[in-house]
C-alpha cells in the first residue's frame, strides 16, 4: 500500500491517463482532473465531464480507477461534477503543443478570442484555412481545410 | 420530496431525449457525412443533457428509481417534454426548423437556469448551455442556407414552418411545476422571437400567421407520434427487463 497521503504521487499517476479518444492527451492536460482528496483511507477523484454527453467519461472513470489500483491504491471513488463547467481555457500549454504535433489544431482561448474561426492549421501552420463542417469526428471537434497546404484537419473546438 | 422540482426536471429531461432520439433516427441517413455527423452530435449532447437530468431526478424520487428507469419504463402519459420534440423528421428541412426553434428556446432557457436557485439545475443548466449555443448556430445557419437557397428549399421550409409552428406557443406557456420549480416561460417568449424574426428575415422566410396553439405535452397530454417514438426507445427493456450490456 503507498503513501496515501502523498497527493503529488496520486497526480502523477493520473498524468499517465490519456483520453481514449485522443490518446496523445492526458486527463490532466485535458483539465478533467479538478482535484483528488483523501478521506480516511479512501482516495476521491473529483473529475468534471467535458461535453455531457462524451461517451469517453464512463471509460476515463474506469481507467482513472485501474491505473491506480496497478499502484497499489485499493479504496478508490470517483466524484463528477458539473459545476464550473469545463472549458478548454483548462487545458495544458503542454497539452496544446501534443495536440497540434498529432495533427489536431488545439482551441484558442475563449478570452482573446472572440470567435473560433481563424484556425491555424496544424500541419503547415497557415491561418488561411476554412470551416468545413462546425461537427467533427468527436462532439469535441470541428472539421477544417488548410486553403494552403489543402490538407483537412481536426480543430478542438473552443468550449 | 419537492414534487413540483421532480416534475420539472424531468420535464427537462424528456424534451432533451425525445429530441435527441428523434435526431438519431438521422444516423446514416442524413443529407451528407458532415451533416450525418452534425445531426447525430447534437444528438448525443441532448442524451447528455438528458442524462444529467435524470439522474438529478432519480436521486430526488429515490428508492430504486435511475436514470435508465426513468427514461426506459415510464409510459407515454408521464412523459413531460413538449410537443415540439416529438414531431417527426419529416425532410432535413422541418428537422433543421425544429432544432432551430427548439435551440433558440434552450438557448434562453439555460441562460436563466443557470443562476436557479437549485444548484444542480443551475449547473446542468450552465454547462449545456454552451452545447446549445454551437446547436442554434449551426441550426440558424441552416435556416438562412434553405429559406435563401433554391425555390425548392425555400418551398420546403415554408412547408416546415406550416407543419411546425403550431407547437411552439406551447414553449412558453408555464405548466404550473415550471411556475413553481423553474422560471415563468412566457418572459422568454419575446426574446425568442426576436431570434426567429432575424433568422427568417436573413432567411427570406416570412413570419407565420397567428394560429391556434396546440399545448398539452408538459402535463403528459401528448401527439400520437410519442407513443411509436417510446416503442422503438423502449423495446428492448420492456421485451427483456433488466437486460444489460
Amino acid at each position: 500500500m503507498p503513501d496515501i497521503n502523498d497527493k503529488q504521487k496520486i497526480l502523477a499517476i493520473l498524468g499517465e491517463v490519456t483520453d481514449p479518444e485522443v490518446p496523445v492527451l492526458t486527463i490532466t492536460d485535458l483539465g478533467i482532473v479538478r482535484d483528488v482528496k483523501i478521506n480516511g483511507d479512501e482516495v476521491e477523484v473529483i473529475i468534471t465531464p467535458t461535453y455531457t454527453g462524451c461517451p469517453a467519461m464512463d471509460m476515463i472513470a474506469m481507467n482513472i480507477k485501474l491505473a491506480l489500483i496497478e499502484n497499489g491504491y485499493s479504496n478508490i471513488k470517483i466524484t463528477s461534477v458539473l459545476a464550473p463547467a469545463w472549458t478548454t481555457d483548462w487545458m495544458s500549454e503542454d497539452g496544446k503543443r501534443k495536440l497540434k504535433e498529432y495533427g489536431i489544431a488545439p482551441p484558442l482561448t475563449r478570452s482573446v478570442v472572440p470567435s473560433d474561426r481563424a484556425i491555424q492549421c496544424p500541419q503547415c501552420n497557415s491561418p488561411n484555412t476554412k470551416l468545413i463542417s462546425e461537427f467533427g469526428s468527436t462532439a469535441c471537434k470541428a472539421l477544417y481545410q488548410c486553403k494552403d497546404c489543402k490538407e483537412p484537419f481536426d480543430y478542438f473546438k473552443c468550449h | 420530496m419537492d414534487n413540483s422540482l421532480v416534475s420539472y426536471t424531468l420535464h427537462l429531461a424528456d424534451s432533451n431525449l425525445i429530441l435527441a432520439q428523434r435526431n438519431a433516427e438521422w444516423c446514416a441517413h442524413g443529407p451528407i457525412l458532415e451533416q450525418d455527423i452534425a445531426i447525430t452530435n447534437i444528438s448525443l449532447d441532448l442524451i447528455g443533457q438528458s442524462r444529467n437530468f435524470y439522474q438529478y431526478a432519480a436521486t430526488l424520487i429515490g428508492n430504486d428509481t435511475t436514470e435508465d428507469s426513468l427514461a426506459y419504463l415510464r409510459t407515454e402519459r408521464e412523459f413531460k417534454n413538449c410537443l415540439l420534440v416529438e414531431q417527426q423528421n419529416g425532410d432535413w428541412g422541418q428537422t433543421i426548423l425544429r432544432q432551430f426553434f427548439f435551440s433558440a428556446y434552450q438557448y434562453l432557457l439555460y441562460q436563466k437556469l443557470q443562476h436557479n436557485n437549485d444548484n444542480q439545475i443551475a449547473a446542468i443548466a450552465a454547462k449545456a448551455l454552451k452545447e446549445v449555443t454551437y446547436h442554434l448556430r449551426w441550426s440558424s445557419e441552416w435556416v438562412v442556407r434553405l429559406g435563401d437557397g433554391t425555390a425548392e428549399s425555400h418551398q420546403r421550409m415554408l412547408i416546415a414552418i406550416d407543419e411546425l409552428w403550431r407547437y411552439t406557443g406551447e414553449l412558453f406557456m408555464a405548466a404550473d411545476y415550471e411556475m413553481e420549480a423553474g422560471i415563468d416561460v412566457s418572459l422568454l417568449k419575446d426574446d425568442w422571437m426576436k431570434k426567429i424574426t432575424a433568422v427568417f428575415d436573413e432567411a427570406t422566410l416570412p413570419l407565420p400567421e397567428k394560429v391556434f396553439m396546440q399545448t398539452g405535452g408538459k402535463t403528459g397530454t401528448h401527439t400520437e407520434h410519442l407513443g411509436f417514438i417510446l416503442t422503438e426507445l423502449q423495446y428492448l427493456q420492456r421485451t427483456y427487463p433488466g437486460a444489460e450490456w
